[in-house]
């Protein structure tokens, strides 16, 4: 819930003043002794792998290990401690205030129903291992991975964009890729289709959806003062069309010049 | 005794139509507007409800065709993105003349909600529009009425098409 704060004189103020909802940090808890995740840590020590740290979230084991290491981690996790699934693989940015990008892995142990996430941090321009000889979907999810953050991953069998096209610039799940989508994605399918020297005349991409610029007589039509499409925007004040022409009397109204139907709904 | 007195002498004595070539042309293309099936999100849903038995598009003339070849309009159903938006232009080029083009729903109109990097804003962006259907999604009445609205048009404009102004530039 949010914080009370006193309602005298509400109204004056800004009704929000969190700009963002910050999610209150999940509590961390140790391994307990005996238990499955205590197992896989030890095998994970037997084998000679670097936990960096490793705690309880929700109900899961988070372990951190060096990047070198991701490969024979899960290779490990696998084989010893029958974690037979990873259901997602991915990474977070956190370059802005790192300058790395943390590469999860999400593992499932379908006899115990226990989930586990190995996690590791690379560099903005360092590569990682594949897993797919490990855990089969990572083929895909390493490909989404690589198309949406830009990360390399060596020995894949087929590293290409799988969700924005080849020819597409930039990645767009990182925070520095404008929402609304930068030069290049603004006039990509302009680009494709017609070739640059089209964008004079189709354009810039209308992002406010309530615009209406009735001297826009290639986008717009004055209801009342109808020209033909592309004609001079002077035009449309100097014509006078009858509206009861191809449309329903009550359902439109001119409202530069006010009508009984107008009256009565005001 | 016949029912209705029919002048035959008017016809010469034959059922003939006399009409304008234009009111003949339209009549015959605006009663058989078979459009490409085209659905690209939730806005198909319901363009498929229109063509299904309960709101029986077909007694307008109005049957989906699955290839640009045989079809004359386009109803582009749903969100365009930008990486599909070539094919769409491909489909467009691809149908014959003449063709009209019918924007379904607020994702094909402006990009609606998703006012985000990858989604076309507006179709009219990469092809000539005749009809812009508001709506998410339209209702199976509603897209009817867009198709009975271009009908109007077509019976409207000159069986000449070179005559109308269209978006020709794009």
């Amino acid at each position: 819930m949010r914080r009370y704060s006193p309602k005298k004189n509400v109204q004056a103020k800004a009704k929000y003043t969190d700009r963002f909802w910050v999610a209150p940090r999940v509590p961390r808890g140790s391994v307990e002794e005996g238990s499955y995740f205590a197992e896989v840590l030890e095998t994970l020590k037997e084998s000679g792998i670097e936990v960096l740290e490793s705690f309880v979230e929700l109900g899961q084991l988070v372990i951190k290990i060096n990047p070198e290491q991701n490969v024979e981690t899960l290779k490990t996790l696998k084989e010893k401690s029958c974690v037979k699934m990873c259901s997602e693989l991915s990474a977070v940015d956190y370059l802005a205030q790192d300058g790395e990008f943390e590469v999860f892995y999400q593992l499932l142990n379908l006899d115990k129903a226990q989930r586990l996430r190995v996690v590791t941090r690379i560099k903005e321009d360092q590569a990682i291992e594949s897993v797919e000889s490990i855990y089969k979907m990572a083929n895909f999810a390493e490909r989404e991975m690589y198309d949406m953050f830009g990360i390399y991953v060596n020995n894949h069998s087929y590293l290409k964009r799988i969700l924005m096209p080849d020819d597409w610039v930039g990645h767009p799940l990182l925070k520095t890729y404008p929402l609304q989508g930068d030069e290049h994605a603004s006039w990509y399918e302009v680009d494709k289709i017609f070739g640059k020297e089209y964008r004079d005349i189709i354009g810039p991409e209308i992002r406010d959806t309530a615009t209406i610029d009735r001297y826009d007589t290639q986008r717009f039509a004055r209801v009342g003062h109808e020209v033909p499409f592309g004609a001079d925007p002077e035009l449309v004040d100097k014509t006078k069309t009858s509206i009861e022409d191809g449309y329903s009397k009550t359902f439109l109204t001119d409202y530069t010049t006010g009508s009984k139907e107008l009256e009565n709904r005001r | 005794m016949a029912q209705h007195q029919v002048n035959y002498a008017s016809s010469g004595g034959l059922p003939v139509v006399l009409t304008s070539a234009d009111h003949l042309i339209n009549w015959g293309r605006s009663n058989s507007l078979w459009p490409l099936t085209y659905g690209l999100a939730c806005c198909a849903i319901e363009m498929m409800a229109s063509g299904a038995s309960r709101y029986d598009f077909d007694r307008m003339g109005v049957i989906f065709r699955a290839s640009p070849r045989q079809a004359d309009v386009m109803i582009l159903a749903g969100t365009l993105t930008k990486k599909h938006a070539e094919f769409t232009r491909r489909l467009y080029d691809q149908m014959a003349e003449p063709k009209w083009v019918i924007s379904m729903g607020s994702c094909a109109n402006t990009g609606g909600m998703f006012n985000t990097y990858s989604i076309v804003q507006g179709v009219d962006r990469i092809v000539p529009v005749d009809i812009y259907l508001p709506g998410c999604a339209p209702r199976p009445e509603t897209l009817q009425y867009a198709v009975m609205m271009l009908q109007k048009k077509i019976r409207r404009q000159s069986a000449n098409m070179k005559k109308n102004q269209k978006q020709r530039f794009i």
